[in-house]
C-alpha cells in the first residue's frame, strides 16, 4: 500500500512550493470513508509526515480526519466557517507535531482527539486545562512496555471499535456525548433525567466491559 | 510510591473529554504524573475518543474538501519547520524539583517556601489562584496526627496526598493517594502519626468555619 501512496503521489512531489500557483488536479485516491477504525495506513502516513514531512502523506491524512475533526468541531462552535477555522487549527498542528505521535502509546485517531479536544478548549470553552509533563524530572516513570505488548496496542484500533460496538446502546450513548457534547457527566446526569449515581456506575460499567472485551481478545 | 487510590473512570473520563474545570484538573493531572496506570487509562479513554471521530460522517462535498485541503496545505508549507519536540522543562533553580507538574507551575516553589496561611490548631493552607471562582483550590499542612481543621461538606472535593499520609476511617492515603468525597461521603481525614501531611485539597463546596468570626471575615481574608 506504501507503495501505491507514492505513485499516486509522485506528481505532488514536484509541484513548487508556491501554494494555488496553479490549477491542481486532484489525485484519483478517493477519500477514505471507512467508518470502522483507522486503517493502518493512515498510522504508516502519519508516520511519514513526521519522519520525511511528505505532503502527499499529509494530504491522506488530512482527507480522512479533516472532515471528521470538522464534524466533531461543529458540535460546538458557533457556526460552519468557525468549525472549518477549528479543523485547520488541528491539522496544522497534527503536521508541526506529527513526530510527538507514538503509535505505542495509542492510536493515530486518539492522538488527533487530543488535538482537536484542546484547539476545542482554547476557542470554546477558553479555559486551562492543566497536563501533566512527560519531561516532568517529577514524573514517577512507567514501567518498560515489552516488544510483545507494544505490539498488541499497535493493533489496538481495529480492536477498539469492535469491542465499542459491543456496548449497550445507553452506556455508548454517555461515553459519546461526553466526548462529542463538551459535557461533564453531572450535567450528562442532569440532560438525562437519571441519577449522578446511575452515570457514574454505566461510566463504569461501559468502561469494565471495554477492558473485558479487549482483554479476552488479547 | 505504591498508589492505592486512583482517578475515578467518571473523573477521568471527564479529564480525558475535556470537560473538567481547571480547578478539578490539577488535582487528576498531578495524580496522572505520580500515577503511571492511570497515565494508560487516560491513553485508552483518548483513542476511544478517537475511535467517535472516526465514527464522525464527514458529511461536507468534496469540492469545499478541496478548498480545505489547498488552504491547510498551503498553511503547511509556508509555517517555519520547528522541531517538534515537546517543550523541555525550563531547567529551574530547582527548589521546586520535587513538586510535579502541572502543580509545580502554580506553586513556582517547594513546599517548604511556600508563604502558608495559618488555620489554627497547627495546621495550614496556601490557596491557589485558579480561573474557576466558584471553587476553592488550596494546599492544606495538617500537623502529625490532628485532623484537618475545616473543610468542605455538600459537593465535590478531591484530595490528593503530596507528602506525609492520612487516614480516612479505614482508608490509608499516601502519597500520590487521590481520595475523591461527594456530598453522600462523610469523613474526617487525620494525618497519621509519623510526620505532617501536604495534600492538594480541591472543593466546589463552601467551606465551613468552626468560627463565626472567621466565617464573617471569610470574605476579606480570601480563605
Ligand atoms: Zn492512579
Amino acid at each position: 500500500m506504501g507503495v501505491d501512496i507514492a505513485i499516486a503521489y509522485v506528481d505532488h512531489k514536484s509541484v513548487p512550493s508556491k501554494p494555488g500557483a496553479r490549477t491542481r488536479t486532484m489525485t484519483s485516491e478517493p477519500p477514505t470513508n471507512r467508518a470502522q477504525g483507522p486503517d493502518l495506513d493512515l498510522e504508516t502516513a502519519l508516520a511519514a509526515v513526521a519522519t520525511k514531512r511528505d505532503v502527499a502523506a499529509f494530504e491522506k491524512v488530512f482527507r480522512f480526519y479533516g472532515p471528521r475533526v470538522r464534524a466533531f468541531m461543529m458540535k460546538r462552535a458557533a457556526d460552519h466557517a468557525e468549525a472549518e477555522e477549528l479543523m485547520q487549527e488541528t491539522m496544522t498542528k497534527v503536521w508541526k507535531q506529527a513526530a510527538l505521535f507514538d503509535p505505542e502509546k495509542g492510536t493515530a485517531s486518539g492522538w488527533i482527539f487530543t488535538i482537536a479536544r484542546n484547539v476545542r478548549i482554547d476557542a470554546v470553552r477558553k479555559t486551562r486545562r492543566p497536563e501533566y509533563d512527560p519531561n516532568d524530572p517529577a514524573l514517577s516513570p512507567a514501567p518498560e512496555i515489552a516488544a510483545d505488548d507494544a505490539l498488541e496496542l499497535n493493533q489496538n484500533a481495529e480492536r477498539l471499535n469492535a469491542a465499542m460496538t459491543k456496548l449497550p446502546p445507553e452506556q455508548l450513548e454517555l461515553l459519546q456525548l461526553s466526548f462529542f457534547e463538551d459535557i461533564p457527566h453531572g450535567q450528562i446526569a442532569e440532560r438525562l433525567s437519571l441519577p449522578l449515581g446511575t452515570v457514574k456506575s454505566r461510566i463504569r460499567l461501559a468502561f469494565a466491559k471495554l477492558r473485558d472485551t479487549l482483554g479476552d481478545e488479547q | 510510591m505504591t498508589i492505592s487510590h486512583h482517578v475515578s473512570d467518571a473523573l477521568l473520563l471527564d479529564y480525558a473529554s475535556g470537560t473538567l474545570e481547571e480547578s478539578w484538573s490539577i488535582a487528576v493531572a498531578t495524580h496522572l504524573a505520580l500515577c503511571p496506570p492511570c497515565r494508560q487509562r487516560l491513553s485508552a479513554m483518548e483513542d476511544i475518543g478517537g475511535a467517535f471521530i472516526d465514527r464522525l460522517d464527514p458529511e461536507a462535498g468534496s469540492e469545499s474538501e478541496d478548498a480545505s485541503w489547498l488552504a491547510v496545505r498551503s498553511a503547511v508549507l509556508s509555517a517555519p519547520e520547528a522541531p517538534a519536540t515537546t517543550p523541555k522543562s525550563p531547567a529551574r533553580d530547582d527548589s521546586a524539583a520535587t513538586v510535579p507538574e502541572p502543580l509545580r507551575s502554580y506553586l513556582g516553589v517547594d513546599y517548604d517556601k511556600l508563604k502558608w496561611r495559618p488555620l489554627g490548631l497547627g495546621a495550614y493552607h496556601y490557596p491557589i489562584p485558579t480561573g474557576d471562582k466558584s471553587i476553592s483550590t488550596r494546599l492544606l499542612r495538617i500537623p502529625a496526627g490532628k485532623p484537618v481543621p475545616e473543610h468542605g461538606h455538600g459537593g465535590r472535593e478531591l484530595t490528593l496526598v503530596l507528602r506525609g499520609s492520612f487516614r480516612d476511617g479505614d482508608d490509608l492515603f499516601g502519597a500520590g493517594d487521590l481520595e475523591e468525597a461527594d456530598e453522600h461521603l462523610e469523613h474526617q481525614p487525620i494525618a497519621t502519626e509519623e510526620e505532617d501531611c501536604i495534600c492538594l485539597a480541591v472543593t466546589d463546596s463552601p467551606l465551613k468555619f468552626r468560627s463565626r468570626i472567621v466565617s464573617l471575615l471569610q470574605p476579606l481574608l480570601g480563605i
